[in-house]
């Protein structure tokens, strides 16, 4: 049966309307089930320590290296203009108003992220969802909510962790490396950094972020196609729409709060 | 749970064509179902009776483990009504059907245990989650089933270092924990030893006899589905034949004669799909 290009049009129309209506029905059943007990402590901490813990390395090691590509790309740029002491500003408002929270957002998707969402795949694809289901618990709040708050409240804590290394790694190639004063680069970076605009923003930006990577991930685990090929594509469009609804948020935040 | 005696067993057996019972547990009445525009049943009607072994038989794809997940309302119908202890679920919520699933057990044809916890959590789980029961008493629980399903000392295993057929029976173990009224089992025979074949057999009938708890089986193992069963319903091209062992012993339905002379042709048993 050949659909006229009406038709087709309709169709995707009330596909994409019945798409968001599932996804704001996933993110109710979360929120519901988030303020209603069991409470499920020892859950959430183990998925905090797979999302958090185990990004670590990751999130610590790139942060460093991201501070001191932006320590020596910036001293190169300010010596032009004789401005290296702001080479302190410069780094610190980069990495906390922009760089901290959304590369954070980008590697924890890419690690803890895409992981969240292979594991909800495969467990629908081996029925442990309904196994769940059958023993009258609700999956949502026994997978889903742990993991989606875990990725809510590691993001911030990750970000705040991938700043101070990059900070480390900036102030390292800036003053022990290119001999910039040590006293001169944490105090344009202490003048330059607000705690209510700067670091309030960061923790903004990051929390809004976890939450969004929470949601995606879960929700393309929790409504993968119990295949094989159902597991590879909800954990590439993890990353995928992940990062790019990262992206897109971190614009709409900026031009909103300015932050 | 004691074993019931070979005596009590086979004089069980003996007395299945008369025990079937007109008051149904389980009752599907003109079922729709089709995935992605295949059709599974075109208005099945076929119902279970309370406190019986029935066991559905057919051929792979004729919808046997569909049907199971249809009575669980894992599946919604496209139309028709599924009754289950009274109740219609395929008119309920999901918030609803958790109340009805408290009454019912089922072992999935993978076993559907949840990989990243150890054996006991598993078995564990449904008495942890719903009864107020101390954790001294849910491992003296734990260990009675995981014995009762021959699996002693796996407690401390995680379900990847099972084989197929030991995780079978440790989803078993888990799936009746609770004493539901129905237990719904599919393939429990598939994978297992001449040996655990008779052990499920004789656990299942145990179930039966001693707490009367339903239980709807699929299986492909004849041998077994004609000792345990009080009712077998074969399911071919989306209809349902039903009958007592005897009764489709002597059937002359020619799509059951086939299944059952399949069989017969090829006496190896426990061949499981």
């Amino acid at each position: 049966m050949k659909l006229t290009a009406l038709e087709t049009l309709g169709f995707r129309t009330v596909n994409l309307v019945a798409h968001l209506g599932r996804m704001a029905a996933f993110i109710g059943a979360i929120a519901m089930q988030t303020v209603r007990p069991p409470w499920r402590v020892r859950r959430f901490v183990g998925e905090v320590f797979d999302v958090g813990v185990l990004s670590l390395a990751i999130v610590c090691l790139s942060g460093a290296t991201v501070g001191a590509v932006l320590g020596l790309q910036g001293y190169t740029t300010l010596a032009r203009f004789g401005a290296e002491n702001s080479l302190g500003a410069v780094v610190g408002l980069s990495l906390v108003r922009e760089l901290g929270p959304v590369l954070t957002a980008l590697l924890v998707t890419g690690r803890a992220g895409s992981a969240m969402a292979a594991e909800i795949a495969s467990m629908v694809t081996t029925e442990q969802l309904d196994g769940l289901r059958m023993m009258s618990i609700d999956p949502v709040d026994f997978v889903v909510k742990p993991k989606a708050l875990a990725m809510l409240v590691s993001m911030p804590m990750l970000n705040a962790l991938f700043i101070c290394f990059a900070l480390f790694g900036g102030y390292l190639v800036g003053v022990e490396l290119l001999g910039v004063d040590g006293g001169t680069y944490v105090t344009s970076m202490e003048n330059a950094i607000t705690w209510e605009d700067d670091v309030a923003g960061t923790l903004l930006k990051s929390v809004i972020f976890g939450g969004l990577v929470g949601f995606i991930a879960t929700y393309r685990g929790y409504t993968a196609t119990p295949t094989s090929a159902g597991v590879s594509a909800a954990t590439t469009g993890t990353v995928v729409v992940g990062s790019v609804t990262v992206l897109l948020f971190d614009y709409i935040i900026t031009a909103l709060w300015g932050v | 749970m004691s074993a019931p005696s070979a005596a009590n067993l086979a004089a069980r057996t003996e007395s299945k064509s008369s025990r079937v019972s007109s008051e149904l547990r389980i009752l599907l009445e003109d079922v729709h179902l089709s995935f992605g525009g295949r059709p599974v049943y075109s208005g099945l009607n076929c119902g279970f009776p309370r406190g019986k072994i029935s066991v559905l038989m057919g051929g792979s794809g004729s919808g046997k483990s569909t049907l199971l997940r249809l009575v669980a309302g894992l599946v919604r119908p496209d139309k028709g009504r599924i009754l289950v202890a009274d109740e219609d679920v395929t008119a309920l919520s999901e918030r609803e059907l958790y109340r009805v699933r408290e009454r019912i057990g089922m072992l999935f044809q993978h076993g559907a245990l949840l990989d990243a916890m150890t054996i006991f959590d598993n078995v564990a789980l449904p008495l942890r989650e719903h009864t107020e029961l101390s954790e001294r008493d849910i491992a003296a629980e734990v260990s009675r089933r995981l014995a009762a399903v021959g699996l002693p000392d796996t407690e401390l295993l995680m379900p990847r270092q099972l084989s197929g057929g030991m995780l079978r029976r440790a989803a078993l173990a888990r799936a009746i924990i609770s004493d539901p009224e129905i237990v719904l089992c599919d393939e429990p025979f598939s994978g297992l030893d001449p040996v655990n074949v008779r052990r499920i057999e004789k656990l299942l009938v145990e179930l039966n006899v001693r707490l009367g708890i339903t239980l709807l089986v699929t299986s492909h193992h004849i041998p077994s589905s004609l000792r345990m069963a009080d009712q077998i319903t074969f399911l071919v091209n989306g209809e349902a034949v039903t009958g007592t062992p005897a009764e489709l012993q002597k059937s002359t339905d020619k799509r059951v004669r086939e299944f059952l002379d399949a069989e017969r042709d090829d006496p190896s048993p426990g061949v499981d799909a």
